[in-house]
């Protein structure tokens, strides 16, 4: 049994420097850790850290028979495994709230806010689709999984390129990738996560990207999903916190001055990582 | 010398008193071998060391799960009653067991006197107001592996309590197990450079949790970053480098 929340000390102080807009790891209240991400030998493999917290995203595709009701349409499936590994607060086989939360939360953010289209990955109506797969390892949590499983996640179906098909008549020719170019997914927008936690205290301001800590302390957290187009996909409040309409938009605000960011740190590791990957035929 | 052992490799430790630390096991006695040698098998993948006579070995090595051993000093968190005494989580697999006696001036026979007298002795207050969550600084009194470890808060030979007890205020940071040990080495920079910039109280613990007591919030913040940044399981800095983040940093 591990204690459930931090020891008294802890507690005080942190609502004591929190109250003072000061934080543990020097950041401000509106502050995130900078995201470091690295691509593996393979296409659509991801892994993302914010400071301790690592997580790690793997695309990989395969065809399947589209269900009837959508002959049309490629489906995406979203696998998130928190093991004992990531902390010790995790159980194998019974998910927490908070686990389930995030897993949800996972799957409105990448699959249900329509980012990837769905359509580009019919191949034969009725017959063939595309099926992506996304898996996604937590392997160390240091607060706020949730920014980070998306940010992998999101990162990950931009990097993956699937073999390029060819149809003749009723037979689907896959080419390999040495033969021919993966091609990329088609992807509308690239949402991003940003989650705020809420303090009991109603002085204390709320803070993004919560630490552990912060995370174990807070009475509420509100994530937002949103792209760097000012488009919100999602947004989730839990905890019950009440807060005004004017903070909510102060907030979101801060939001979408960090899903820029993020979208610009993305694209960059993303056009770095591509030029790595180029190779010269003489 | 440094060489490196990983788990199950025979460690050439000879002497007539020797003393194996963490991370080494003597197997029983093996009848092919005259009865006085000894077979000296590492548990842990590390560096082997040894002291200048070569009567004491060890393996160094970082870890983030503290298993205990008998006579470290640790900080723990009380998870609840039990009986007599506390159960305290130590960062072990089971949480340990703190005896209700096991304080300075607690015996068996003075006890209902000093549920009394604790109201007015400020010392032994922790006696009665050990909440669940408060942090206590306390040796580990037995560790034996298929037991519960157990805690003490007093020295078993005096019965005083030499430091140990109720930590309030301040607050308590996660390193890694190799940095607790750097911060008990007095050899070692960090905590003597941070004291000579401002008054500072610490435990630390040997199961990787330390308790910080400064006097400004600002203060403390500093002291967890310097050690979060000295930790080798982190960025592993160097004294310079050091010295260079504590003066950016706002005190």
């Amino acid at each position: 049994m591990r204690p459930q929340s931090p020891s008294i000390p802890e507690k005080e102080f942190t609502y004591e420097a929190l109250k003072q807009s000061l934080r543990l790891d020097g950041r401000g209240p509106l502050e995130i850790r900078t995201p470091t991400i690295t691509f593996g030998p393979e296409l659509g493999w991801v892994e993302c850290t914010l400071g301790k917290t690592r997580v790690v995203a793997y695309v990989d595709a395969k065809m399947v028979k589209p269900p009837p009701e959508r002959p049309f349409e490629g489906t995406i499936t979203i696998h998130s495994e928190i093991s004992p590994m990531a902390s010790v607060d995790y159980e194998l086989g019974r998910p927490s709230e908070e686990e389930v939360t995030m897993i949800r939360m996972l799957d409105k953010v990448l699959r249900r806010s329509d980012a990837i289209d769905k359509e580009s990955l019919c191949i034969l109506a009725g017959q063939r689709v595309w099926h992506l797969r996304l898996t996604v390892h937590c392997l160390a949590d240091a607060g706020n999984m949730l920014d980070c499983a998306c940010l992998a996640g999101i990162v990950a179906f931009k990097h993956f390129r699937r073999s390029e098909v060819e149809v003749i008549g009723d037979d689907v020719i896959v080419h390999a990738p040495e033969e021919r170019a993966p091609v990329p997914l088609a992807i509308h927008h690239t949402p991003f996560c940003v989650t705020f936690a809420f303090f009991p205290d109603p002085t204390t301001r709320p803070v993004v990207d919560p630490s552990l800590l912060e995370q174990k302390l807070s009475a509420g957290a509100m994530s937002i999903a949103l792209n760097a187009q000012r488009e919100i996909c999602v947004l989730h409040k839990a905890g019950g916190v009440p807060t005004a309409p004017d903070e909510i938009l102060r907030l979101l605000n801060v939001a979408v001055g960090i899903a820029k960011d993020l979208d610009k740190l993305v694209e960059a590791r993303l056009r770095e990582d591509w030029a790595e990957r180029k190779v010269e035929v003489r | 010398m440094a060489s490196i052992v990983v788990p199950g490799e025979h460690v050439p430790a000879q002497h007539v008193n020797l003393k194996l630390g963490p991370g080494l096991l003597q197997l029983s006695a093996h009848r092919a071998q005259p009865p006085n040698s000894h077979l000296i098998i590492s548990t842990r993948a590390g560096q082997l060391d040894h002291s200048a006579n070569k009567s004491r070995w060890w393996v160094e090595c970082n870890a983030r799960r503290y298993v205990p051993a008998s006579q470290e000093s640790v900080i723990g968190i009380v998870l609840g009653r039990s009986g007599d005494g506390w159960r305290v989580d130590i960062g072990s697999g089971h949480p340990a067991l703190l005896d209700g006696l096991a304080f300075e001036g607690a015996t068996r026979r003075s006890k209902p006197n000093l549920k009394v007298r604790c109201q007015s002795v400020s010392h032994l207050s922790n006696q009665s107001v050990l909440q669940v969550g408060a942090l206590v600084y306390a040796r580990v009194s037995l560790a034996h592996k298929d037991m519960e470890p157990e805690l003490e808060c007093f020295d078993a030979q005096t019965h005083k309590a030499e430091g140990f007890g109720e930590l309030s205020g301040g607050f308590v940071m996660q390193c890694s197990l190799r940095m607790s040990r750097l911060l008990l080495d007095p050899k070692h920079f960090l905590l003597p450079f941070l004291g000579s910039r401002f008054p500072l109280e610490v435990a630390v613990g040997m199961n990787g949790r330390t308790w910080i007591s400064a006097k400004g919030v600002k203060q403390t913040i500093a002291v967890v970053r310097c050690i979060e940044a000295v930790d080798p399981d982190g960025a592993g800095m160097e004294e310079g480098d050091l010295k260079k983040l504590f003066n950016r940093l706002e005190i």
